[in-house]
């Protein structure tokens, strides 16, 4: 029950078959291209792409087919080569529809000219962003925000301090895991050409012990190399949490709406490293990603797959899932969401596929009984219980002074309550009205100073007038 | 593919543990209670356990397909109530005194305030508090055990008030086992023990609240009776302090959220039990300082929330 942590909260979520023990002893296979990719255009947090190419076109694998739109973006490569069928769109597991490329694969594999960097170890800051923007590379443990807005601290503020996670606290998922294991070298050399684009003399890959071979197999890849060291973190979720992570490994805390840059952190996924790494040594656009296949399926895996692979191709090649399956996952157990439509694509934030039983269908939620467990597995500290009956109860303001937007939804709270109310969800709804409430009253705000401007303005030309 | 997916909000696993199979872990841990009752009081105690909880059920299912709410009889919640309220009465209680208390218990004090988790106060504790006022003469009495003058004799003096006396005169292997006089779940304390270190270790009760009520109820004796150790040692083991420390103090209900609120409860509860065992004119202080922390409670939580993780002054 409790265990050592590092950072306050946190619980032990159970798996069920096929989970983290079986699924880390299975390599990474590449699947087989698939025909038809669907890439969609909004990968990432921020502005979708705009399409630069029109049906009919010939691509290239790795070629530009989005553009990015404005700062907080990304660009979207093809993943394969062959020609566009569409330019439309397409549902993702989220059941958000998004702009997207369709491109019929005409199994050449013909690579765009790629442009590996000359001097990579004598890169500046902006010549790494520029590499990692130019290469589409977003947070690939589902966060999926562009990785260069990252690397690029505002005005005033530093990177001291790179941290990479490799915690992957989320139950079933092992593609971080395979990933160490067996680009360990990758891993250590991107994160060693960031220190030395970025001027940054310390960074620490933070990794749960229980993937011991992956700390070995890292730390031997980083020895020698100065101000780089691999941490073993204490199994507990959300140990991969940003702010968890940073606590954990610095014992600082980002002060409430802050950014890890605020205390001169910043914390970036052992895939999105490795992806950095590749763009640098080989100019290798994000066009693929590890994702693990989990749960109930017939033979588990961790696969390398083609940005805008529809999921049932990985189920195909996990054999199918078995007849106990009710649900399906794209992420985490924990963070993911369910989804129906097995042709929505894998996109660079796809972590993992999961396939649940009847353990992930939510059980009838009752009375709260204020038994505190909820409290004590917050890793933000807050009072779940507290919060969740005055969203409830509409009453927001309070919710809000109670700290719900402090909420990061890692749904710990959720999984321990034994009233099993729906907690998390309760708080992602607050979070929204708050946040459309405060849009509204910024919104009423400045339209009553144009108007008030506007006066003004008006009463002064009349007394010039006058 | 698409046979009977579900869509649902994360997360997609939750624990196991649920309100119904911690109210039957409860019931366990408070089974060897009843048992050592029982054994001590005889088939009395077994009248009066079984009219309890059996009101506290019936009554809670009659009000909600009265009321025309969802019954949460299955939640085990009023069993739990049921065995709190019998193990609060003397075993010489007629039996409709579990009847009416526990018709107060879950009607008045549970349902009334919105059912489970809703109450303010200790359902049981509330009922016997009422019964205890109605009708003093049959509820705070406190019968001899079967072994020692038997239970139609009612005896003069509890532990407590002979150890006000003179704390060599109560036999500290007769607290242990509850062959002492008392009320039916109060005494062996072997029983509590075992029960009460039974949660902690399972998670359903938070050690903090039992730890500081006995260790503030033995330090303030320790303290008052020129560190007269003896005394202190039997104070914690005679009365219902056990009971309460670990049963009724810890009802998920009426205390606090946070860990700081309930050292803070466990201290009140432990200085309201020496104050009225010490200097009041009635030996058994407990469950009215229980209750009193209780109507404390929601003021203790609004000022003991932990800060948010974050909530700092930023590291310079
Ligand atoms: S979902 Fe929000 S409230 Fe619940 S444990 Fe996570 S951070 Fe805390
Ligand atoms: S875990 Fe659930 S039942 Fe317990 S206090 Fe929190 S919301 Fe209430």
């Amino acid at each position: 029950m409790f265990g050592a942590r590092l950072f306050p909260g946190g619980i032990h979520p159970r798996e069920g078959v096929n989970g983290k023990a079986e699924n880390s002893a299975n390599p990474i296979q590449e699947l087989p291209a698939v025909s038809r990719v669907i890439i969609p255009l909004s990968q990432h947090i921020g502005a979708p792409a705009t399409a630069t190419v029109k049906k009919g076109d010939h691509v290239l694998m790795g070629q530009v087919i989005g553009e990015p739109a404005g700062f907080v973006s990304a660009p979207v490569h093809a993943s394969v080569s062959g020609t566009v069928v569409e330019v439309g769109n397409c549902k993702l597991a989220s059941g958000a529809t998004v702009p997207a490329v369709t491109i019929d694969n005409d199994f050449k594999d013909e690579w765009v000219e790629l442009h590996p960097s000359e001097h990579p170890e004598n890169l500046t800051a902006e010549e790494a962003q520029q590499i990692i923007r130019n290469a589409g590379i977003v947070g690939m443990g589902g966060a999926t925000f562009p990785t260069q807005v990252k690397l690029t601290p505002a005005a005033g503020k530093t990177i001291e301090k790179l941290i990479i996670n490799g915690a992957e606290c989320e139950p079933y998922l092992t593609a971080d895991h395979r990933l160490m294991l067996e680009h360990a070298g990758e891993i250590v050399d991107g994160v060693r050409l960031l220190m030395l684009a970025f001027g940054v003399k310390d960074a620490v890959i933070g990794v749960e012990e229980n993937k011991r071979d992956a700390i070995s197999a890292l730390s031997d890849a980083a020895s020698g190399i100065e101000g780089l060291r691999v941490q073993g973190l204490p199994v507990r979720y959300p140990q991969g949490g940003e702010k968890q992570l940073i606590y954990a490994i610095t014992k600082r805390v980002v002060p409430t709406g802050g950014l890890p840059i605020d205390v001169g952190c910043v914390v970036l996924n052992v895939g999105t490293v490795f992806a950095c790494d590749q763009a640098i040594r080989m100019g290798i656009p994000l066009v693929r990603r590890v994702t693990t296949v989990g749960g109930l399926v017939n033979n588990p895996g961790n696969f390398l797959v083609r940005i805008g692979t529809p999921v049932k191709a990985l189920f195909e090649a996990c054999g199918g899932t078995t007849p106990a399956c009710k649900q399906l996952i794209s992420g985490g157990p924990m963070m993911g969401i369910s989804f129906k439509d097995t042709d929505c694509p894998v996109t660079k934030g796809t972590s993992g596929i999961l396939a649940l039983g009847k353990e992930s269908i939510y059980p009838e939620e009752t009375s709260c009984i204020r038994c505190a467990r909820c409290l004590d597995a917050c890793p933000m500290k807050l009072a779940p219980s507290r919060m969740d009956s005055l969203i409830r109860h509409e009453r927001y303001d309070e919710a809000e002074k109670a700290g719900v937007m402090n909420c990061i939804e890692c749904g710990a709270c959720t999984y321990v309550c034994p009233a099993k109310r729906l907690l998390t969800q309760s708080f992602r709804m607050g979070k929204k009205v708050i946040n459309t409430r405060k849009k509204a009253a910024a919104a009423k705000a400045a339209a009553e100073k144009a108007q008030l401007a506007a006066e003004k303005a008006a009463n002064e030309k009349e007394k010039k007038e006058a | 593919m698409q046979r009977h997916l579900t869509i649902t909000p994360s997360p997609h696993v939750r624990d196991r543990a649920s309100t119904k199979n911690i109210m039957q872990e409860v019931c366990l841990a408070l089974a060897p209670a009843g048992i050592a009752s029982i054994i001590l009081f005889g088939a009395s105690a077994l009248k009066l356990i079984c009219f309890s909880v059996l009101t506290c059920v019936l009554t809670e299912y009659l009000y909600q397909l009265i009321a025309g709410h969802k019954s949460t009889v299955g939640d085990w919640s009023a069993v739990v109530t049921g065995l709190m309220l019998a193990y609060n009465l003397p075993a010489t209680a007629p039996w409709w005194i579990p009847v009416v208390g526990g018709v107060i218990a879950i009607l008045l004090v549970k349902q009334l305030f919105g059912g489970i988790g809703s109450n303010f106060m200790n359902p049981a504790l509330t009922a016997r508090a009422v019964l205890f006022i109605s009708w003093g003469g049959l509820v705070a009495s406190y019968p001899n055990t079967l072994y020692c003058g038997g239970v139609d004799t009612i005896s003069s003096a509890t532990p407590l008030a002979l150890m006000a006396a003179d704390p060599s005169q109560v036999s500290f292997v007769d607290l242990l086992l509850g062959n002492v006089p008392g009320i039916l779940g109060e005494t062996c304390k072997i029983a509590l023990l075992l029960g009460g270190i039974y949660l902690i270790i399972r998670g359903i009760i938070d050690w903090r609240i039992p730890a500081t009520f006995i260790g503030s109820v033995f330090v303030l004796f320790l303290l008052t009776s020129g560190f007269n150790f003896e005394l202190a040692l039997k104070e914690v083991f005679a009365g219902g302090l056990m009971l309460g420390a670990f049963f009724m103090a810890t009802d998920y209900a009426t205390c606090p959220l946070s860990r700081l609120g309930r050292v803070i409860m466990g201290i009140g509860c432990g200085v309201f039990t020496f104050m009225i065992r010490a200097y009041a004119n009635y030996p058994e202080g407990t469950s009215f300082a229980i209750l009193f922390m209780n109507v404390l409670t929601p003021l203790i939580d609004r000022y003991t929330m932990p800060k948010f993780f974050g909530e700092v002054k930023k590291n310079a």
